[in-house]
Protein backbone atom coordinates (compact mmCIF):
# COMPACT_ATOMS: atom_id res chain seq x y z
CA UNK A 1 0.00 0.00 0.00
CA UNK A 2 1.05 3.26 -0.86
CA UNK A 3 0.77 6.28 1.54
CA UNK A 4 0.78 9.64 1.80
CA UNK A 5 0.37 10.15 -2.35
CA UNK A 6 -3.55 11.60 -3.18
CA UNK A 7 -6.29 10.13 -4.41
CA UNK A 8 -6.12 8.93 -7.87
CA UNK A 9 -9.06 8.70 -9.84
CA UNK A 10 -11.49 5.78 -9.52
CA UNK A 11 -11.55 4.21 -13.18
CA UNK A 12 -15.47 3.32 -12.75
CA UNK A 13 -15.73 -0.34 -12.80
CA UNK A 14 -19.61 -0.16 -13.29
CA UNK A 15 -19.29 1.44 -16.66
CA UNK A 16 -18.63 -2.17 -17.17
CA UNK A 17 -21.40 -4.86 -17.85
CA UNK A 18 -20.65 -8.84 -17.12
CA UNK A 19 -23.69 -9.35 -20.28
CA UNK A 20 -21.99 -7.39 -23.12
CA UNK A 21 -18.80 -10.12 -22.52
CA UNK A 22 -20.89 -12.88 -22.90
CA UNK A 23 -22.85 -11.63 -25.93
CA UNK A 24 -19.89 -10.64 -27.54
CA UNK A 25 -17.97 -13.62 -27.42
CA UNK A 26 -21.34 -15.59 -28.62
CA UNK A 27 -21.77 -13.25 -31.80
CA UNK A 28 -18.06 -13.53 -32.11
CA UNK A 29 -18.66 -17.36 -32.13
CA UNK A 30 -21.70 -17.12 -34.36
CA UNK A 31 -19.70 -14.79 -37.14
CA UNK A 32 -17.13 -17.16 -36.83
CA UNK A 33 -18.91 -19.85 -38.19
CA UNK A 34 -20.67 -17.77 -40.24
CA UNK A 35 -18.25 -16.41 -42.57
CA UNK A 36 -17.67 -20.05 -43.22
CA UNK A 37 -21.27 -21.44 -43.87
CA UNK A 38 -20.34 -23.41 -46.97
CA UNK A 39 -17.89 -25.42 -44.41
CA UNK A 40 -19.97 -25.23 -41.66
CA UNK A 41 -23.74 -26.20 -42.65
CA UNK A 42 -23.66 -26.55 -46.42
CA UNK A 43 -21.36 -29.26 -46.38
CA UNK A 44 -22.50 -31.53 -43.12
CA UNK A 45 -26.38 -30.92 -44.82
CA UNK A 46 -24.87 -32.31 -48.35
CA UNK A 47 -23.08 -35.11 -46.58
CA UNK A 48 -26.58 -36.38 -44.80
CA UNK A 49 -28.29 -35.93 -48.21
CA UNK A 50 -26.26 -37.95 -49.38
CA UNK A 51 -26.45 -40.81 -46.89
CA UNK A 52 -30.57 -40.34 -47.00
CA UNK A 53 -29.87 -41.07 -50.85
CA UNK A 54 -27.43 -43.78 -50.42
CA UNK A 55 -29.54 -45.55 -47.68
CA UNK A 56 -32.32 -44.95 -49.00
CA UNK A 57 -32.66 -46.57 -52.50
CA UNK A 58 -30.06 -49.55 -51.20
CA UNK A 59 -32.78 -49.94 -48.33
CA UNK A 60 -35.89 -49.36 -50.47
CA UNK A 61 -39.15 -51.23 -49.98
CA UNK A 62 -37.73 -53.14 -46.28
CA UNK A 63 -39.95 -52.28 -43.50
CA UNK A 64 -38.44 -50.11 -40.68
CA UNK A 65 -38.51 -51.37 -37.08
CA UNK A 66 -41.83 -49.25 -36.16
CA UNK A 67 -45.64 -49.39 -37.78
CA UNK A 68 -46.53 -47.25 -40.17
CA UNK A 69 -43.28 -45.83 -40.96
CA UNK A 70 -41.02 -46.30 -43.93
CA UNK A 71 -37.26 -46.81 -43.69
CA UNK A 72 -36.66 -43.58 -45.52
CA UNK A 73 -38.61 -41.94 -42.79
CA UNK A 74 -36.97 -43.99 -39.94
CA UNK A 75 -33.46 -42.93 -41.01
CA UNK A 76 -34.08 -39.21 -41.56
CA UNK A 77 -34.41 -38.21 -37.59
CA UNK A 78 -31.03 -40.29 -36.73
CA UNK A 79 -29.31 -38.49 -39.53
CA UNK A 80 -30.20 -35.29 -38.66
CA UNK A 81 -29.15 -36.01 -35.08
CA UNK A 82 -26.13 -37.14 -36.36
CA UNK A 83 -25.28 -34.11 -37.79
CA UNK A 84 -26.54 -31.91 -34.94
CA UNK A 85 -23.72 -34.25 -32.74
CA UNK A 86 -21.38 -33.81 -34.97
CA UNK A 87 -21.78 -30.42 -35.90
CA UNK A 88 -21.95 -29.04 -32.39
CA UNK A 89 -18.98 -30.69 -31.18
CA UNK A 90 -17.24 -29.28 -34.09
CA UNK A 91 -18.03 -26.02 -33.68
CA UNK A 92 -16.56 -25.62 -30.54
CA UNK A 93 -13.65 -27.66 -30.56
CA UNK A 94 -12.31 -26.41 -33.50
CA UNK A 95 -12.97 -22.58 -32.30
CA UNK A 96 -11.16 -23.28 -29.09
CA UNK A 97 -8.15 -25.43 -30.32
CA UNK A 98 -7.88 -22.97 -33.33
CA UNK A 99 -7.27 -20.13 -30.63
CA UNK A 100 -4.74 -22.29 -28.57
CA UNK A 101 -2.53 -23.39 -31.48
CA UNK A 102 -3.12 -19.97 -33.14
CA UNK A 103 -2.23 -18.12 -29.43
CA UNK A 104 -5.21 -15.95 -30.26
CA UNK A 105 -6.59 -17.17 -27.25
CA UNK A 106 -5.02 -14.87 -24.78
CA UNK A 107 -7.30 -11.99 -25.57
CA UNK A 108 -10.05 -14.28 -24.44
CA UNK A 109 -8.24 -15.31 -21.20
CA UNK A 110 -6.77 -12.13 -20.61
CA UNK A 111 -10.68 -10.45 -20.60
CA UNK A 112 -12.73 -10.54 -17.44
CA UNK A 113 -14.91 -13.69 -18.66
CA UNK A 114 -16.06 -16.10 -16.48
CA UNK A 115 -15.89 -20.00 -16.76
CA UNK A 116 -19.80 -19.93 -17.01
CA UNK A 117 -19.54 -17.24 -19.86
CA UNK A 118 -17.25 -19.12 -21.70
CA UNK A 119 -18.88 -22.16 -21.22
CA UNK A 120 -22.60 -20.33 -22.22
CA UNK A 121 -21.03 -18.69 -25.01
CA UNK A 122 -19.78 -21.67 -27.13
CA UNK A 123 -22.78 -23.74 -25.97
CA UNK A 124 -24.80 -21.47 -27.38
CA UNK A 125 -22.97 -20.93 -30.77
CA UNK A 126 -22.86 -24.59 -31.24
CA UNK A 127 -26.49 -24.59 -30.85
CA UNK A 128 -27.51 -22.15 -33.40
CA UNK A 129 -25.11 -24.29 -35.71
CA UNK A 130 -26.44 -27.19 -34.58
CA UNK A 131 -30.31 -25.83 -35.38
CA UNK A 132 -29.04 -24.61 -38.90
CA UNK A 133 -27.76 -27.66 -39.55
CA UNK A 134 -31.20 -29.32 -38.41
CA UNK A 135 -33.40 -26.97 -40.06
CA UNK A 136 -31.47 -26.99 -43.28
CA UNK A 137 -31.87 -30.75 -43.56
CA UNK A 138 -35.50 -30.91 -42.76
CA UNK A 139 -35.80 -28.23 -45.06
CA UNK A 140 -34.53 -29.82 -48.08
CA UNK A 141 -35.44 -33.27 -47.51
CA UNK A 142 -39.40 -31.99 -47.00
CA UNK A 143 -40.30 -32.60 -50.56
CA UNK A 144 -39.32 -36.05 -50.47
CA UNK A 145 -39.47 -37.14 -47.08
CA UNK A 146 -42.99 -36.31 -44.85
CA UNK A 147 -42.34 -36.91 -41.28
CA UNK A 148 -44.89 -36.49 -38.40
CA UNK A 149 -44.46 -34.18 -35.33
CA UNK A 150 -45.79 -36.20 -32.24
CA UNK A 151 -43.96 -34.71 -29.19
CA UNK A 152 -42.46 -31.17 -30.33
CA UNK A 153 -41.21 -30.33 -26.67
CA UNK A 154 -39.49 -33.65 -26.50
CA UNK A 155 -38.26 -33.04 -29.67
CA UNK A 156 -37.16 -29.48 -28.58
CA UNK A 157 -35.30 -30.68 -25.54
CA UNK A 158 -33.77 -33.73 -27.11
CA UNK A 159 -32.01 -31.76 -29.53
CA UNK A 160 -31.07 -29.11 -26.84
CA UNK A 161 -29.57 -31.36 -24.66
CA UNK A 162 -28.00 -33.41 -27.34
CA UNK A 163 -26.81 -30.43 -29.40
CA UNK A 164 -25.22 -28.52 -25.81
CA UNK A 165 -23.91 -32.30 -24.78
CA UNK A 166 -21.43 -31.93 -27.67
CA UNK A 167 -20.79 -28.79 -27.72
CA UNK A 168 -19.40 -29.58 -24.07
CA UNK A 169 -17.97 -32.58 -25.43
CA UNK A 170 -16.03 -30.09 -27.83
CA UNK A 171 -15.27 -28.25 -25.63
CA UNK A 172 -13.37 -30.47 -23.25
CA UNK A 173 -11.40 -31.79 -26.01
CA UNK A 174 -9.96 -28.83 -27.46
CA UNK A 175 -8.88 -27.88 -23.72
CA UNK A 176 -7.52 -31.30 -23.90
CA UNK A 177 -5.77 -31.05 -27.22
CA UNK A 178 -2.38 -29.54 -28.22
CA UNK A 179 -2.22 -29.91 -32.02
CA UNK A 180 -5.23 -30.76 -34.43
CA UNK A 181 -4.11 -34.12 -34.59
CA UNK A 182 -5.65 -34.87 -30.88
CA UNK A 183 -8.44 -33.56 -31.52
CA UNK A 184 -8.67 -35.95 -35.00
CA UNK A 185 -8.12 -38.59 -32.92
CA UNK A 186 -11.02 -37.34 -30.37
CA UNK A 187 -13.11 -37.02 -33.32
CA UNK A 188 -12.61 -40.19 -35.27
CA UNK A 189 -11.73 -42.57 -32.28
CA UNK A 190 -14.81 -41.11 -29.98
CA UNK A 191 -17.79 -39.00 -31.93
CA UNK A 192 -17.53 -40.89 -35.04
CA UNK A 193 -17.98 -44.27 -33.77
CA UNK A 194 -20.49 -43.93 -30.78
CA UNK A 195 -22.61 -41.73 -33.30
CA UNK A 196 -22.54 -45.02 -36.23
CA UNK A 197 -23.16 -47.33 -33.34
CA UNK A 198 -26.47 -45.20 -32.52
CA UNK A 199 -29.05 -47.00 -34.40
CA UNK A 200 -29.01 -44.06 -36.50
CA UNK A 201 -29.12 -46.52 -39.71
CA UNK A 202 -31.08 -49.49 -37.66
CA UNK A 203 -33.42 -49.91 -35.11
CA UNK A 204 -30.96 -51.53 -31.74
CA UNK A 205 -33.67 -54.22 -31.61
CA UNK A 206 -32.22 -55.86 -34.76
CA UNK A 207 -28.94 -56.07 -33.11
CA UNK A 208 -27.03 -59.68 -31.61
CA UNK A 209 -27.91 -59.35 -27.55
CA UNK A 210 -24.12 -58.13 -26.45
CA UNK A 211 -24.92 -55.40 -28.88
CA UNK A 212 -28.17 -54.61 -27.96
CA UNK A 213 -27.00 -54.28 -24.51
CA UNK A 214 -23.70 -52.47 -25.41
CA UNK A 215 -26.25 -49.80 -26.86
CA UNK A 216 -27.98 -48.81 -24.19
CA UNK A 217 -24.74 -47.47 -22.48
CA UNK A 218 -24.02 -45.34 -25.48
CA UNK A 219 -25.69 -41.73 -24.58
CA UNK A 220 -25.76 -40.84 -28.19
CA UNK A 221 -28.19 -43.85 -28.92
CA UNK A 222 -30.99 -42.18 -26.31
CA UNK A 223 -30.04 -38.59 -28.07
CA UNK A 224 -31.03 -40.33 -31.29
CA UNK A 225 -34.03 -42.69 -30.14
CA UNK A 226 -35.39 -39.68 -28.65
CA UNK A 227 -35.30 -37.12 -31.01
CA UNK A 228 -37.07 -40.28 -33.26
CA UNK A 229 -39.71 -40.12 -30.32
CA UNK A 230 -39.99 -36.68 -30.67
CA UNK A 231 -41.64 -37.39 -34.95
CA UNK A 232 -43.13 -40.84 -34.87
CA UNK A 233 -44.16 -41.18 -30.77
CA UNK A 234 -42.55 -44.46 -30.42
CA UNK A 235 -38.92 -45.56 -30.00
CA UNK A 236 -36.28 -48.42 -29.02
CA UNK A 237 -36.09 -46.90 -25.53
CA UNK A 238 -39.01 -44.95 -23.54
CA UNK A 239 -38.74 -41.10 -23.64
CA UNK A 240 -37.91 -40.59 -20.20
CA UNK A 241 -34.97 -42.96 -20.22
CA UNK A 242 -33.60 -40.53 -23.19
CA UNK A 243 -34.38 -37.88 -21.62
CA UNK A 244 -32.79 -38.96 -18.45
CA UNK A 245 -29.41 -40.07 -19.84
CA UNK A 246 -29.22 -37.27 -22.27
CA UNK A 247 -29.54 -34.91 -19.18
CA UNK A 248 -27.55 -36.89 -17.00
CA UNK A 249 -24.94 -37.00 -20.32
CA UNK A 250 -25.22 -33.00 -20.28
CA UNK A 251 -25.06 -32.70 -16.40
CA UNK A 252 -21.55 -34.61 -16.09
CA UNK A 253 -19.80 -33.27 -19.40
CA UNK A 254 -20.44 -29.96 -17.96
CA UNK A 255 -19.32 -30.72 -14.60
CA UNK A 256 -16.08 -31.77 -16.00
CA UNK A 257 -15.70 -28.89 -18.55
CA UNK A 258 -16.36 -26.10 -15.62
CA UNK A 259 -14.06 -27.59 -13.86
CA UNK A 260 -11.72 -27.29 -16.36
CA UNK A 261 -12.30 -23.89 -17.22
CA UNK A 262 -12.56 -22.70 -13.44
CA UNK A 263 -8.92 -23.65 -12.82
CA UNK A 264 -7.82 -23.17 -15.73
CA UNK A 265 -7.05 -26.52 -17.17
CA UNK A 266 -4.65 -26.69 -19.65
CA UNK A 267 -5.31 -22.94 -20.50
CA UNK A 268 -3.80 -21.47 -17.88
CA UNK A 269 -0.68 -22.29 -17.44
CA UNK B 1 -6.32 15.63 2.14
CA UNK B 2 -4.05 12.56 2.14
CA UNK B 3 -5.10 9.20 1.86
CA UNK B 4 -3.73 6.18 1.18
CA UNK B 5 -4.02 4.53 -2.62
CA UNK B 6 -3.17 1.22 -3.96
CA UNK B 7 -0.35 0.59 -6.02
CA UNK B 8 -1.17 -0.03 -9.64
CA UNK B 9 0.36 -3.30 -9.01
CA UNK B 10 1.67 -4.74 -5.86
CA UNK B 11 3.84 -7.93 -6.72
CA UNK B 12 4.25 -10.66 -3.44
CA UNK B 13 6.80 -13.13 -3.65
CA UNK B 14 5.76 -14.52 -6.95
CA UNK B 15 6.74 -18.01 -7.48
CA UNK B 16 6.53 -19.77 -10.61
CA UNK B 17 8.64 -22.87 -11.67
CA UNK B 18 8.03 -25.20 -14.95
CA UNK B 19 9.33 -28.72 -13.83
CA UNK B 20 13.09 -27.86 -12.68
CA UNK B 21 13.10 -24.69 -14.13
CA UNK B 22 12.21 -22.14 -11.72
CA UNK B 23 11.15 -19.66 -13.53
CA UNK B 24 10.27 -17.03 -10.88
CA UNK B 25 11.40 -17.11 -7.32
CA UNK B 26 10.00 -14.96 -4.72
CA UNK B 27 9.72 -11.62 -6.91
CA UNK B 28 8.26 -9.01 -4.79
CA UNK B 29 7.92 -4.80 -6.11
CA UNK B 30 5.28 -2.69 -6.48
CA UNK B 31 4.58 -0.15 -9.51
CA UNK B 32 2.91 3.23 -8.00
CA UNK B 33 0.27 4.57 -9.86
CA UNK B 34 1.27 7.20 -13.01
CA UNK B 35 4.72 5.79 -13.22
CA UNK B 36 6.18 4.75 -16.03
CA UNK B 37 8.25 1.66 -15.42
CA UNK B 38 10.31 -0.57 -17.06
CA UNK B 39 11.15 -3.98 -16.60
CA UNK B 40 14.46 -5.61 -18.00
CA UNK B 41 16.24 -8.52 -18.35
CA UNK B 42 18.03 -11.11 -20.42
CA UNK B 43 15.65 -13.40 -22.55
CA UNK B 44 14.36 -15.83 -19.87
CA UNK B 45 15.27 -14.24 -16.82
CA UNK B 46 11.12 -14.60 -15.98
CA UNK B 47 10.13 -10.93 -17.13
CA UNK B 48 6.93 -12.94 -19.54
CA UNK B 49 6.15 -15.40 -16.96
CA UNK B 50 5.53 -12.22 -14.98
CA UNK B 51 3.78 -10.42 -17.05
CA UNK B 52 1.59 -13.53 -18.00
CA UNK B 53 0.43 -14.02 -14.03
CA UNK B 54 -0.27 -10.38 -13.85
CA UNK B 55 -2.59 -10.66 -17.05
CA UNK B 56 -3.96 -14.06 -15.65
CA UNK B 57 -2.29 -16.09 -18.41
CA UNK B 58 -0.25 -18.36 -15.84
CA UNK B 59 -1.01 -19.05 -12.41
CA UNK B 60 2.00 -18.46 -9.96
CA UNK B 61 2.63 -21.94 -7.63
CA UNK B 62 3.08 -18.74 -5.04
CA UNK B 63 2.39 -15.26 -3.95
CA UNK B 64 0.13 -12.65 -4.72
CA UNK B 65 -0.40 -10.24 -7.22
CA UNK B 66 -2.71 -7.01 -7.05
CA UNK B 67 -4.01 -4.57 -9.76
CA UNK B 68 -4.97 -1.03 -8.06
CA UNK B 69 -5.62 -3.30 -5.07
CA UNK B 70 -7.39 -5.92 -6.50
CA UNK B 71 -6.57 -9.40 -6.02
CA UNK B 72 -5.43 -11.02 -9.54
CA UNK B 73 -7.06 -14.28 -8.24
CA UNK B 74 -9.57 -13.74 -5.57
CA UNK B 75 -11.06 -10.65 -7.45
CA UNK B 76 -9.67 -11.37 -11.30
CA UNK B 77 -12.83 -9.40 -12.60
CA UNK B 78 -11.74 -6.28 -11.58
CA UNK B 79 -8.28 -6.78 -11.59
CA UNK B 80 -8.44 -7.94 -15.51
CA UNK B 81 -10.75 -4.93 -16.39
CA UNK B 82 -8.30 -2.47 -15.10
CA UNK B 83 -4.98 -4.05 -17.34
CA UNK B 84 -4.34 -4.04 -20.74
CA UNK B 85 -1.65 -6.07 -22.05
CA UNK B 86 0.15 -6.24 -25.09
CA UNK B 87 1.44 -9.48 -25.77
CA UNK B 88 5.09 -10.11 -26.88
CA UNK B 89 3.55 -12.72 -29.94
CA UNK B 90 2.04 -11.59 -32.95
CA UNK B 91 -1.40 -13.38 -31.88
CA UNK B 92 -4.32 -12.66 -34.31
CA UNK B 93 -7.66 -13.88 -35.24
CA UNK B 94 -7.87 -14.54 -38.86
CA UNK B 95 -11.94 -14.72 -39.39
CA UNK B 96 -12.19 -11.37 -38.52
CA UNK B 97 -10.81 -7.20 -39.79
CA UNK B 98 -9.32 -4.80 -37.85
CA UNK B 99 -12.36 -3.08 -36.40
CA UNK B 100 -14.15 -6.31 -36.22
CA UNK B 101 -11.12 -7.13 -33.84
CA UNK B 102 -11.08 -4.32 -31.96
CA UNK B 103 -14.92 -4.08 -30.89
CA UNK B 104 -15.21 -7.81 -30.08
CA UNK B 105 -12.20 -6.64 -28.12
CA UNK B 106 -13.94 -4.03 -26.43
CA UNK B 107 -17.19 -6.11 -25.86
CA UNK B 108 -15.00 -8.63 -23.82
CA UNK B 109 -14.21 -6.31 -21.47
CA UNK B 110 -18.20 -5.36 -21.21
CA UNK B 111 -17.68 -2.14 -23.34
CA UNK B 112 -20.42 -1.70 -25.29
CA UNK B 113 -20.97 1.00 -28.19
CA UNK B 114 -20.09 3.85 -26.40
CA UNK B 115 -16.03 2.49 -26.51
CA UNK B 116 -16.37 3.09 -30.63
CA UNK B 117 -15.73 6.46 -30.56
CA UNK B 118 -12.31 5.88 -28.52
CA UNK B 119 -11.41 2.90 -30.85
CA UNK B 120 -12.13 5.49 -33.59
CA UNK B 121 -9.48 7.52 -32.03
CA UNK B 122 -6.98 4.62 -31.34
CA UNK B 123 -7.60 3.73 -35.49
CA UNK B 124 -6.28 7.37 -36.62
CA UNK B 125 -3.29 7.49 -33.04
CA UNK B 126 -1.82 4.59 -34.40
CA UNK B 127 -2.12 5.34 -38.39
CA UNK B 128 -4.57 2.02 -39.13
CA UNK B 129 -7.55 4.52 -40.20
CA UNK B 130 -7.22 2.73 -44.07
CA UNK B 131 -6.55 -0.73 -42.26
CA UNK B 132 -9.79 -0.45 -40.34
CA UNK B 133 -11.72 -3.15 -43.09
CA UNK B 134 -8.35 -4.91 -43.59
CA UNK B 135 -8.61 -8.29 -42.82
CA UNK B 136 -6.30 -9.28 -40.27
CA UNK B 137 -4.26 -11.92 -42.23
CA UNK B 138 -3.82 -9.59 -45.10
CA UNK B 139 -1.47 -6.94 -42.69
CA UNK B 140 2.21 -7.13 -42.04
CA UNK B 141 3.75 -7.67 -39.29
CA UNK B 142 3.90 -3.87 -37.99
CA UNK B 143 0.38 -3.62 -38.53
CA UNK B 144 -0.50 -6.35 -36.67
CA UNK B 145 1.73 -5.02 -33.66
CA UNK B 146 -0.53 -1.76 -34.18
CA UNK B 147 -3.91 -3.82 -33.55
CA UNK B 148 -2.15 -5.49 -30.63
CA UNK B 149 -1.85 -2.47 -29.22
CA UNK B 150 -4.99 -0.92 -30.19
CA UNK B 151 -6.86 -4.26 -28.07
CA UNK B 152 -4.63 -4.13 -25.36
CA UNK B 153 -6.20 -0.16 -24.96
CA UNK B 154 -9.80 -0.42 -26.24
CA UNK B 155 -10.85 -0.97 -22.47
CA UNK B 156 -9.23 2.46 -21.60
CA UNK B 157 -7.40 0.53 -18.85
CA UNK B 158 -5.86 2.45 -16.11
CA UNK B 159 -2.35 0.23 -16.12
CA UNK B 160 -0.98 -0.83 -19.37
CA UNK B 161 1.52 -3.32 -19.59
CA UNK B 162 3.39 -3.85 -23.09
CA UNK B 163 5.43 -6.62 -23.34
CA UNK B 164 8.01 -6.11 -25.78
CA UNK B 165 5.99 -4.28 -27.90
CA UNK B 166 8.85 -2.78 -30.69
CA UNK B 167 10.26 -5.82 -31.36
CA UNK B 168 10.98 -6.28 -34.69
CA UNK B 169 8.86 -2.99 -35.84
CA UNK B 170 9.94 -0.09 -38.03
CA UNK B 171 10.93 3.56 -36.66
CA UNK B 172 8.01 5.11 -37.39
CA UNK B 173 6.10 2.71 -35.65
CA UNK B 174 8.31 3.16 -32.25
CA UNK B 175 7.77 6.90 -32.55
CA UNK B 176 4.52 6.55 -33.08
CA UNK B 177 3.59 4.15 -30.04
CA UNK B 178 5.67 6.36 -27.68
CA UNK B 179 4.15 9.48 -28.38
CA UNK B 180 0.91 7.73 -27.96
CA UNK B 181 2.20 6.20 -24.85
CA UNK B 182 3.51 9.47 -23.19
CA UNK B 183 0.06 11.05 -24.19
CA UNK B 184 -1.51 8.19 -22.51
CA UNK B 185 1.00 8.58 -19.16
CA UNK B 186 0.57 12.33 -18.80
CA UNK B 187 -3.36 11.20 -18.75
CA UNK B 188 -2.59 9.38 -15.17
CA UNK B 189 -2.20 5.80 -17.28
CA UNK B 190 0.55 3.53 -15.57
CA UNK B 191 2.99 2.10 -18.51
CA UNK B 192 4.48 -0.63 -17.36
CA UNK B 193 7.81 -1.64 -20.70
CA UNK B 194 9.62 -4.30 -21.23
CA UNK B 195 12.24 -4.03 -23.80
CA UNK B 196 15.50 -5.43 -25.35
CA UNK B 197 15.98 -1.65 -26.27
CA UNK B 198 17.50 -0.33 -23.58
CA UNK B 199 17.86 3.46 -24.56
CA UNK B 200 13.85 3.12 -25.27
CA UNK B 201 13.69 2.48 -21.55
CA UNK B 202 15.98 4.67 -20.57
CA UNK B 203 14.61 7.76 -22.53
CA UNK B 204 10.66 6.75 -21.14
CA UNK B 205 10.99 4.84 -17.76
CA UNK B 206 10.61 6.71 -14.38
CA UNK B 207 11.64 3.51 -12.49
CA UNK B 208 12.86 0.54 -13.30
CA UNK B 209 13.62 -3.36 -12.18
CA UNK B 210 16.35 -5.55 -13.66
CA UNK B 211 15.36 -9.37 -13.68
CA UNK B 212 17.74 -11.90 -13.94
CA UNK B 213 17.06 -15.74 -13.46
CA UNK B 214 13.59 -15.60 -11.90
CA UNK B 215 14.78 -12.92 -9.05
CA UNK B 216 14.38 -8.69 -9.15
CA UNK B 217 18.47 -7.64 -9.19
CA UNK B 218 17.54 -4.36 -8.63
CA UNK B 219 14.83 -1.96 -8.35
CA UNK B 220 15.79 2.22 -8.75
CA UNK B 221 15.10 5.08 -10.39
CA UNK B 222 16.58 5.45 -13.96
CA UNK B 223 18.63 7.93 -12.67
CA UNK B 224 19.65 5.93 -9.21
CA UNK B 225 20.51 2.80 -12.09
CA UNK B 226 22.94 5.08 -13.86
CA UNK B 227 24.41 7.05 -10.94
CA UNK B 228 25.25 3.89 -9.26
CA UNK B 229 27.57 2.65 -12.23
CA UNK B 230 31.00 3.74 -10.59
CA UNK B 231 32.73 4.07 -14.21
CA UNK B 232 32.52 5.99 -17.33
CA UNK B 233 34.60 5.50 -20.72
CA UNK B 234 37.41 7.10 -22.96
CA UNK B 235 37.80 6.30 -26.40
CA UNK B 236 40.99 6.97 -28.07
CA UNK B 237 42.55 7.27 -31.32
CA UNK B 238 45.73 6.93 -31.29
CA UNK B 239 48.47 8.98 -33.67
CA UNK B 240 50.19 6.30 -36.70
CA UNK B 241 48.91 3.87 -34.57
CA UNK B 242 51.11 3.78 -31.38
CA UNK B 243 50.83 1.54 -29.26
CA UNK B 244 49.56 2.07 -25.30
CA UNK B 245 51.67 2.94 -22.69
CA UNK B 246 52.24 -0.16 -20.59
CA UNK B 247 50.04 1.24 -17.34
CA UNK B 248 47.11 1.92 -19.33
CA UNK B 249 46.52 -1.86 -20.85
CA UNK B 250 44.75 -3.21 -18.10
CA UNK B 251 42.26 -0.22 -18.16
CA UNK B 252 41.34 -1.15 -22.17
CA UNK B 253 37.78 -2.63 -22.09
CA UNK B 254 37.29 -2.83 -25.71
CA UNK B 255 38.39 -1.68 -29.53
CA UNK B 256 35.09 0.29 -31.44
CA UNK B 257 36.23 1.19 -35.03
CA UNK B 258 39.93 1.81 -35.03
CA UNK B 259 39.79 3.23 -30.99
CA UNK B 260 40.41 1.97 -27.75
CA UNK B 261 37.99 2.53 -24.97
CA UNK B 262 39.44 2.58 -21.76
CA UNK B 263 36.91 2.23 -18.66
CA UNK B 264 38.14 4.39 -16.14
CA UNK B 265 36.91 4.16 -12.60
CA UNK B 266 35.77 7.49 -11.51
CA UNK B 267 37.73 8.05 -8.17
CA UNK B 268 40.70 6.10 -9.10
CA UNK B 269 41.05 7.05 -12.85
CA UNK B 270 41.26 10.65 -13.61
CA UNK B 271 40.99 11.47 -17.11
CA UNK B 272 43.87 13.59 -16.44
CA UNK B 273 46.13 11.03 -15.39
CA UNK B 274 45.64 9.10 -18.43
CA UNK B 275 46.54 11.90 -21.04
CA UNK B 276 49.25 12.55 -18.73
CA UNK B 277 50.65 8.84 -19.07
CA UNK B 278 50.33 9.46 -22.87
CA UNK B 279 52.13 12.45 -22.82
CA UNK B 280 54.92 10.91 -20.59
CA UNK B 281 55.19 7.90 -23.27
CA UNK B 282 55.41 9.96 -25.97
CA UNK B 283 52.05 8.86 -27.61
CA UNK B 284 50.41 11.55 -29.80
CA UNK B 285 46.19 11.40 -29.80
CA UNK B 286 44.30 11.65 -33.00
CA UNK B 287 40.46 11.94 -31.80
CA UNK B 288 39.34 11.89 -28.43
CA UNK B 289 35.60 10.73 -27.20
CA UNK B 290 33.97 10.01 -23.72
CA UNK B 291 31.11 8.07 -22.75
CA UNK B 292 29.32 8.18 -19.34
CA UNK B 293 27.96 4.85 -19.12
CA UNK B 294 23.98 4.36 -19.84
CA UNK B 295 21.71 1.94 -19.37
CA UNK B 296 23.09 -1.14 -20.90
CA UNK B 297 26.55 -0.92 -19.17
CA UNK B 298 24.16 -1.51 -15.87
CA UNK B 299 22.41 -4.00 -17.52
CA UNK B 300 25.01 -5.59 -18.53
CA UNK B 301 27.00 -5.34 -15.19
CA UNK B 302 23.82 -6.65 -13.02
CA UNK B 303 23.31 -9.34 -15.74
CA UNK B 304 26.89 -10.17 -17.14
CA UNK B 305 26.09 -13.51 -17.55
CA UNK B 306 23.75 -12.87 -20.82
CA UNK B 307 23.17 -9.75 -22.93
CA UNK B 308 20.32 -8.38 -24.58
CA UNK B 309 20.80 -8.00 -28.55
CA UNK B 310 22.24 -4.94 -29.18
CA UNK B 311 25.09 -5.72 -26.63
CA UNK B 312 25.51 -8.72 -28.01
CA UNK B 313 26.39 -7.50 -31.49
CA UNK B 314 28.17 -4.73 -30.36
CA UNK B 315 30.36 -7.32 -28.47
CA UNK B 316 31.44 -9.30 -31.46
CA UNK B 317 33.41 -6.32 -32.39
CA UNK B 318 34.71 -5.53 -29.35
CA UNK B 319 36.48 -8.71 -27.72
CA UNK B 320 38.49 -8.69 -24.38
CA UNK B 321 36.34 -7.87 -21.42
CA UNK B 322 33.78 -5.59 -22.93
CA UNK B 323 31.66 -3.93 -20.29
CA UNK B 324 32.43 -6.08 -17.05
CA UNK B 325 32.89 -4.27 -14.06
Amino acid sequence: MNMGRESAPEYGLERFSDRIGFVTLTRKEIMRFWSVLGQTVTAPVITALMYLLVFAQAMKGRASAYPGVDYTQFLLPGLVMMSVIQNAFANSSSSLTQSKILGNLVFLLMAPLGAWELFGAYVTAALVRAALVAVSMLAVTAPFVTLPLHAPLALLAIFLLSAASLAVLGLIAAIIANKFDHLAAFTNFIITPLSFLSGVFYSVHALPPFWFTASHLNPFFYMIDGFRYGFFGTADAPIWLSLLWTSGFLAAVSAVCLWMLMTGFRLRR
Amino acid sequence: MIIPVADALAIDGVRKSYGNVQALDGVSFSIRRGEFFGLLGPNGAGKSTLINIIAGLVLADRGRVSVLGHDTVHDWRRARRLIGVVPQELVFDPFFKVLEMLRIQAGYFGCGRESWPWIDEMLERLDLSDKRNASMRSLSGGMKRRVLIAQALVHRPPVVILDEPTAGVDVELRRTLWSFMRELHGRGTTVVLTTHYLEEAQDLCERIAIVDRGRVCVIQTTQELLNRHPFRFLRLKLAGGAPLPESLVPLVSGEVNGSLELKLERDRHPIGAVFAALHNAGVAIEDVQTREPDLEDIFIELTHHAAPPRAAEEADAVPATAGQP
